[in-house]
């Protein structure tokens, strides 16, 4: 064989390093059955079960009217939670993150990669979302849609819980942060407004359930999509978490 | 040490010292590799090779002293240093197991400018069979060869490779160290770590020999085989039973060991004395010598020579 090993020796440009990680996160994303059932086919069941029981008190309007952003926002936690936070877990576990900081990608152009997979899943997710609310569920906007609040809020959103699953993904093991993420996950379900407006929860947790990012971003993207109320505080609550979240993830974040 | 950078020297290291929890683990190191030679690292475990060689790829920062590989401080080498520096980590590990071996090399190969394409490397290191086969599904020794791949993806000028052989059959432990020996003419540099004393002896330029985290020799290995003090072996008509080696090592005042149908007597060099000594008890015993030999010994010898001296020289 006459294949020369030595002569290159140049980095890649930092985009195209990006892109084809980028590229690889979502091809093994398809392959993560478990990830999937949480990313795509929980949503769903949130969406339909709900919309068909009468067991949830949601207030004047249609069921959907309020189950909608909750799914989304459900969507969103499985994503930048609870999918990155346990794949990246594991990628530390496997030594992945190790290999990788060895190459000429950078350890900032990795962490680029899996948000920017995480936004491409999360856009597919609200397209489900929304297309199966309008065909299946006849759901129509109540008020005045804006799509600009949807896109902020799904970035804050992404902000603060992938800050947090990555947070989780750099300081603890990855059986641990398997754990951590699904208490979470169905934690969120309840106390995240998404099948219950969190008023209806006993006082003390509807105290609890409002301080956290969970119930910001289903309020957030109630509004956005045409319910009545007020965005600003939600928002301004959700970047607070998104900016200490982020934060202590750099902070803290072990790469071995 | 000079301070002027050696601009022949691929790796520079000077006084480099590392601690965990206050334990030196790499204790004052000082050593050059020349640009192109095949410079090997040899030391039982936890001698501090692989924190020695994680420092030079990177990874590691060191508490004293400092490191240059390819003129560049490692932890502040950016992409395109990265880029010019290929890694094999120990097992061969760091890859997704759900990617195939394939996917893994095309992936590193889109970091780099002008890769090596994904299949040649399968061939090359005979994992054309496995190109399909997830990382999960593939043995020890096709991860090894893969994360061998994986180091030459990038065409580097310096491969860092930590225990390259390990966990590989014979077959693919010489197919290895074909490849190193084609690095080797190519002009790359290639700083490997082993336990591996036959590899190391037949591709190494040099050996730095480390223990405890001090470098206790260094040399080609003629020089260090040449360097060693002669060893006595001897055979006997009548194989010896266990209570009489042990009545030889007592009156000998060191060990004698049984090596094959031979013995060695470790721990003393082979002198006249020596001789004289092992004579006399035969003479006694009424046992025959059928082959006495004394001379330098092979790298192993010199090895745990070195190695285990340091031991006991240890307080």
């Amino acid at each position: 064989m006459n294949v020369a090993l030595r002569g290159g020796g140049k980095a890649a440009p930092a985009w195209r390093a990006i892109l084809a990680m980028t590229a690889m996160e979502l091809r093994l994303t398809l392959r993560r059955g478990e990830t999937l059932v949480a990313t795509a086919v929980l949503p769903v069941i949130v969406l339909f079960f709900f919309s068909s029981v009468t067991v949830i008190p949601v207030g004047a309007g249609r069921p959907v009217d309020f189950l909608l952003p909750g799914s989304i926002a459900f969507a969103i936690i499985a994503t930048s939670l609870v999918s990155l936070g346990i794949t990246t877990a594991y990628d530390r576990y496997y030594g992945v993150l190790k290999r990788l900081g060895g190459s000429p990608l950078s350890r900032a152009d990795l962490i680029v990669a899996k948000i920017v997979a995480v936004l491409v899943v999360e856009a597919v997710q609200v397209g489900l979302l929304v297309g199966a609310a309008a065909l299946l569920l006849r759901w129509r906007a109540p008020g005045d849609v804006s799509v600009g609040l949807v896109v902020i809020g799904v970035l804050l959103g992404t902000m603060a819980f992938a800050g947090l699953g990555l947070l989780l993904a750099g300081t603890l093991r990855a059986e641990t942060m398997l754990a951590v993420a699904n208490i979470l996950f169905v934690a969120s379900l309840v106390l995240g407004g998404v099948v219950l407006p969190i008023d209806h929860l006993p006082a003390p947790l509807t105290a609890v359930a409002g301080a956290l990012p969970a119930a910001a971003l289903s309020d957030v993207l109630r509004v956005a999509l045409g319910g009545s109320g007020e965005a600003g505080g939600s928002l301004a609550l959700l970047a607070g978490w998104g900016v200490v979240a982020v934060g202590l993830a750099a902070a803290k974040f072990r790469w071995e | 040490m000079t301070a002027v950078a050696d601009r022949s020297a691929a790796i520079e290291v000077d006084g480099l010292t590392k601690r965990y929890g206050g334990r030196p683990v790499v204790d004052d190191l000082s050593l050059r590799v020349a640009a192109g030679e095949t410079f090997a690292l040899l030391g039982p475990n936890g001698a501090g090779k692989t924190t020695t060689v994680e420092i030079l790829e990177g990874y590691r920062r060191p508490d004293g002293g400092s490191v240059r590989v390819l003129g560049v401080d490692p932890a502040r080498g950016g992409r395109d240093h990265r880029a010019r520096v290929g890694l094999m980590l120990q097992g061969g590990g760091g890859v997704d197991p759900r990617m195939t071996a394939r996917e893994v090399l095309r992936l590193h190969g889109r970091f780099h400018a002008a890769p090596r394409a994904a299949d040649e490397l399968l061939e090359l290191v005979q994992l054309g069979e496995a190109a399909r086969t997830r990382y999960r599904r593939l043995s020890g020794g096709e991860r090894q060869r893969l994360g061998l791949a994986l180091a030459l993806v990038g065409r580097p000028e310096l491969v860092a490779l930590d225990e390259p052989t390990a966990g590989m059959d014979v077959e693919a432990r010489a197919a290895t160290r074909g490849l190193i020996g084609r690095l080797r003419e190519e002009g790359v540099t290639v700083l490997l770590t082993s336990h591996d004393l036959t590899d190391v002896e037949l591709v190494a330029d040099r050996i730095a020999i480390i223990d405890r985290g001090r470098l206790v020799a260094i040399g080609t290995p003629a020089a260090l085989t040449g360097g060693a003090a002669p060893v006595l072996r001897f055979r006997v008509e009548v194989p010896l039973e266990a209570s009489e080696i042990a009545d030889l090592a007592k009156s000998l005042g060191v060990p004698v060991e049984r090596d094959g149908v031979a013995y060695r007597v470790l721990g003393a060099a082979a002198t006249p004395a020596l001789v004289g000594a092992l004579a006399g008890w035969c003479e006694g015993r009424g046992v025959l010598i059928a082959e006495l030999r004394t001379g330098g010994g092979s790298l192993e010898e010199r090895y745990l020579e070195l190695v285990g001296g340091a031991t006991e020289a240890a307080p």
